[in-house]
C-alpha cells in the first residue's frame, strides 16, 4: 500500500497552492488530478486578474498556471500525477486513484481537497442539440485546443464567466448576439460587462433562452424578457441565428469525494450548493481532511489560491511540521482572504460564510 | 465549414502549438487534424459537431463539457465503443465513428 | 488619464503600475483608485497595466477640433498608424471614423496594446473602443 503525509486532490490554483505551501512546511505531498497538465481552470483564462499583488493581480491565468505549476513539477518532494482521477475515499482513509483503466491505492496522512466545482445545466427545449456547450467547455475549445466553437453564439448567464468568456470568444473571432441574464442585474463585475458592452455585445438583463433551434444542430436560439416573476413576458420573444449557445448559469461544489468521506455537508445556496462544514483551518468534520477552492464554496481563483495555502499550511502542521514563521503566514492569509471579500461585490460569500461557519457550531462540530 | 474557418490561426493573447498533421477516418471519410489533440477537437474543426445518436430517441448529441466529465461526445474509436472524444488523443489512423445508441462491445480479440 | 472603474472589487495593479505614483496607495483594495492629476503626465502605462481595460487617457489639447484618445485593445487584427477605423461609445454605437496615431505593445504590456486615436473633440469622453477594418457583424436577428 502506497502511502504519502499529504494527499492533494486536484491540481487547480488551490490545490498547487497547498501543494507549495505543504511542501515548504516539509512536508511529502502527492498531487493528483485527472487533468493531462496542471493548472486547472487557470489554463483557459486568458484575462488578467484583479485581486492584490499577492494573487498574482494584473498577471493572466494561463501565466499563473505556469507559475504555480513549475513550482511544483520537478520538485522532488512533490509526487505529481496526472491523467489520475481519484475515484473513492474508503472508510479507513484510502484513496482510490484511476489511471489508464486501471486502480491503485495510496493511504495518506493528511487530504486536502480541492476538486473545484462543475457546470450547471440549464432545461430548455432543444438543449441537447450539438451547440449547446458550457461555458467551460468553450473556453477549452478555444483556448486550450484553438477551435473555435462557431461562428455566432449566444450566451446565458451574466456572472462573471458569461461575461469573461463572451470576451474571449470576441477575441478568438466569434460573434456574441447577446448576453442573456435571468436576474434584472448581472451577477459579475461591471467592467466586464463594458468591455463587452463598447464591443457591440448587447448585455440584457431579465431575459433567458427560451429554445434552441435546429435539426441537426444548433442554427438558432429564441430569447425573452422575464417578468419579476420569472414568467416569460409574452411578446419579447426575439429570435437570432447563431450556432452556439452558451450556459455560465452556475457552479456546483463537486463534493463527491467528501460525501464519501462522510464528512458533514450543509446546503448553502450563497456558498454554490452542498459544502462541507469546517473550521477557520479548513478542516472539514473528518479530522485530516481539509477542503479548498471553489469545493468550499464558490468564489475566485484568488481566494481559491489563498484557501489552498491556508489548509496546506494547517495540515502540514498538523502533522508537526513548523517554521517559525507559520502563525504569521496563517494570519495574513486570513487577512487577505477577508480583504477579498469586504467589497460589495463579496457580500453574498460572507453571508455564505457566516452561515456555513455558525452551522457548524450549531450541530456541535466546531466549537 | 472549412478547417480553415474554425481553426484559430492568430489570436491576441494565445499561441498554438501545433503537432504534426494526420489523416484518420469518420464514418469512412478521410479527415485531418492534428496529432495528440482530442479526437473532438479535430472533427469541430472539421465541421462535425453531432457525434452520437440518443439510444431511445435518436437524437443528435455533440459535446457539452469537454472534460470527460458528462458523457455527451461519446463515439466508438477503432471499433471501442463508447470512447470520451472529448478527451481521448488523436492519433494517425484512427477509425472514428458515430456512435448509435449505446455501444456494442466485442468480443476480446 | 481618465479613470472609467465603476464598482468596488478587490484591485489594486493600476497604483503599482504608474512610474510617476499618480495613483495614490490603497488603503482598501476594494476602494477605487485616487489619481493625483499633478503626477500625471498621461503617459498611459496604467491603460495596459488594468486588468479591466478601464483605464484610457484623452488629450483635449491635442488639435483645434481633434482629441487624443489612448485606449487598451486586445483584438487581432492590431490597426496601423495612419489607419482609420471607426470609433464605438460605451454601448458599441459607431460614432465617428478616427484615425490611429500610433499603437503601442511593449512586452511590459503583457499582450494589451494601447491604441493612440484622434476624435472629434465633442466625442472624446464617449469613444472607448475602435473596431478594425470593414467587418461591421452581419445581421444575426432574425424576425421572432
Amino acid at each position: 500500500m502506497r502511502t504519502t503525509e499529504i494527499c492533494v486532490i486536484g491540481a487547480g490554483p488551490a490545490g498547487l497552492c497547498a501543494a507549495i505551501a505543504a511542501r515548504e512546511m516539509g512536508a511529502r505531498v502527492t498531487c493528483v488530478d485527472s487533468g493531462t497538465r496542471p493548472g486547472g481552470q487557470l489554463v483557459k483564462q486568458t484575462h488578467k486578474f484583479f485581486g492584490s499583488r499577492g494573487q498574482f493581480a494584473g498577471r493572466r491565468g494561463i501565466d499563473i498556471a505556469r507559475m504555480l505549476a513549475a513550482q511544483v513539477e520537478g520538485d522532488p518532494m512533490v509526487e505529481l500525477m496526472l491523467e489520475s482521477t481519484v475515484v473513492g475515499f474508503y472508510d479507513d482513509g484510502t484513496l482510490g486513484i484511476e489511471r489508464e483503466d486501471r486502480v491503485t491505492f495510496l493511504k495518506p496522512e493528511r487530504v486536502i481537497c480541492a476538486t473545484g466545482a462543475s457546470e450547471r445545466m440549464l432545461a430548455f427545449p432543444g438543449n441537447d442539440l450539438p451547440g449547446v456547450y458550457g461555458a467551460g467547455a468553450v473556453q477549452t475549445l478555444m483556448n486550450v485546443h484553438g477551435v473555435r466553437p462557431g461562428r455566432a453564439a449566444l450566451m446565458v448567464g451574466a456572472g462573471n464567466i458569461g461575461l469573461i468568456v463572451s470576451y474571449q470568444l470576441l477575441q478568438a473571432g466569434v460573434e456574441v448576439v447577446a448576453v442573456v441574464e435571468a436576474m434584472p442585474n448581472i451577477g459579475g463585475y461591471e467592467v466586464h460587462a463594458r468591455k463587452i458592452r463598447r464591443a457591440g455585445v448587447p448585455v440584457l438583463t431579465s431575459h433567458t433562452v427560451k429554445a434552441a433551434h435546429g435539426t441537426r444542430v444548433v442554427e438558432g436560439a429564441t430569447i425573452c424578457a422575464l417578468g419579476s416573476d420569472f414568467e416569460p413576458v409574452p411578446g419579447t420573444d426575439r429570435r437570432f441565428q447563431v450556432d452556439t449557445i452558451c450556459l455560465a448559469v452556475g457552479l456546483t461544489p463537486l463534493a463527491d469525494l467528501l460525501w464519501q468521506a462522510g464528512c458533514r455537508m450543509a446546503y448553502i445556496p450563497e456558498l454554490g450548493g452542498h459544502v462541507a462544514l469546517r473550521d477557520d483551518n479548513y478542516e472539514t468534520s473528518r479530522p485530516g481532511v481539509y477542503v479548498a477552492g471553489d469545493l468550499a464554496g464558490i468564489e475566485e481563483a484568488s481566494s481559491a489560491m489563498i484557501e489552498g495555502t491556508l489548509a496546506g499550511l494547517a495540515a502540514a502542521r498538523s502533522l508537526g511540521y513548523t517554521r517559525p514563521d507559520v502563525d504569521e503566514r496563517l494570519a495574513a492569509a486570513r487577512a487577505e482572504l477577508a480583504a477579498l471579500r469586504a467589497g460589495p461585490k463579496g457580500e453574498k460569500v460572507r453571508r455564505g460564510i457566516e452561515r456555513l461557519m455558525r452551522l457548524g457550531k450549531e450541530v456541535g462540530v466546531f466549537a | 465549414m472549412t478547417d480553415d474557418a474554425m481553426r484559430i490561426t492568430v489570436h491576441p493573447i494565445l499561441e498554438f502549438k501545433r503537432g504534426r498533421k494526420v489523416k484518420f477516418t469518420f464514418d469512412g471519410q478521410e479527415l485531418e487534424g492534428y496529432e495528440g489533440e482530442p479526437i473532438a477537437a479535430a472533427l469541430h474543426a472539421a465541421g462535425v459537431r453531432v457525434l452520437r445518436e440518443s439510444p431511445k430517441l435518436k437524437r443528435p448529441r455533440g459535446f457539452f463539457c469537454a472534460i470527460g466529465n458528462c458523457s455527451s461526445c461519446l463515439m466508438t474509436v477503432d471499433g471501442r465503443p463508447n470512447v470520451r472524444v472529448c478527451i481521448e488523443r488523436l492519433r494517425e489512423g484512427m477509425r472514428v465513428e458515430t456512435q448509435r445508441g449505446k455501444g456494442v462491445l466485442l468480443a476480446n480479440d | 488619464m481618465v479613470v472609467e472603474c465603476p464598482e468596488e472589487i478587490p484591485c489594486d495593479p493600476c497604483h503599482d503600475a504608474c512610474p510617476r505614483g499618480a495613483i495614490r496607495p490603497f488603503e482598501d483594495i476594494n476602494h477605487l483608485p485616487e489619481v493625483d492629476f499633478d503626477k500625471c503626465n498621461g503617459c498611459g502605462t496604467c491603460i495596459s497595466a488594468c486588468p479591466g481595460l478601464a483605464i484610457f487617457v484623452v488629450d483635449e489639447t491635442w488639435g483645434e477640433a481633434q482629441a487624443l484618445v489612448k485606449l487598451p485593445y486586445e483584438f487581432v487584427p492590431l490597426p496601423k498608424p495612419g489607419q482609420d477605423v471607426v470609433g464605438l461609445d460605451r454601448t458599441g454605437r459607431a460614432r465617428c471614423t478616427a484615425r490611429v496615431v500610433r499603437v503601442q505593445t511593449s512586452e511590459r504590456q503583457d499582450k494589451t496594446s494601447v491604441v493612440w486615436i484622434e476624435v472629434p473633440k465633442e466625442l472624446s469622453m464617449e469613444i472607448r473602443h475602435i473596431r478594425v477594418g470593414g467587418s461591421a457583424c452581419g445581421v444575426r436577428e432574425t424576425s421572432g
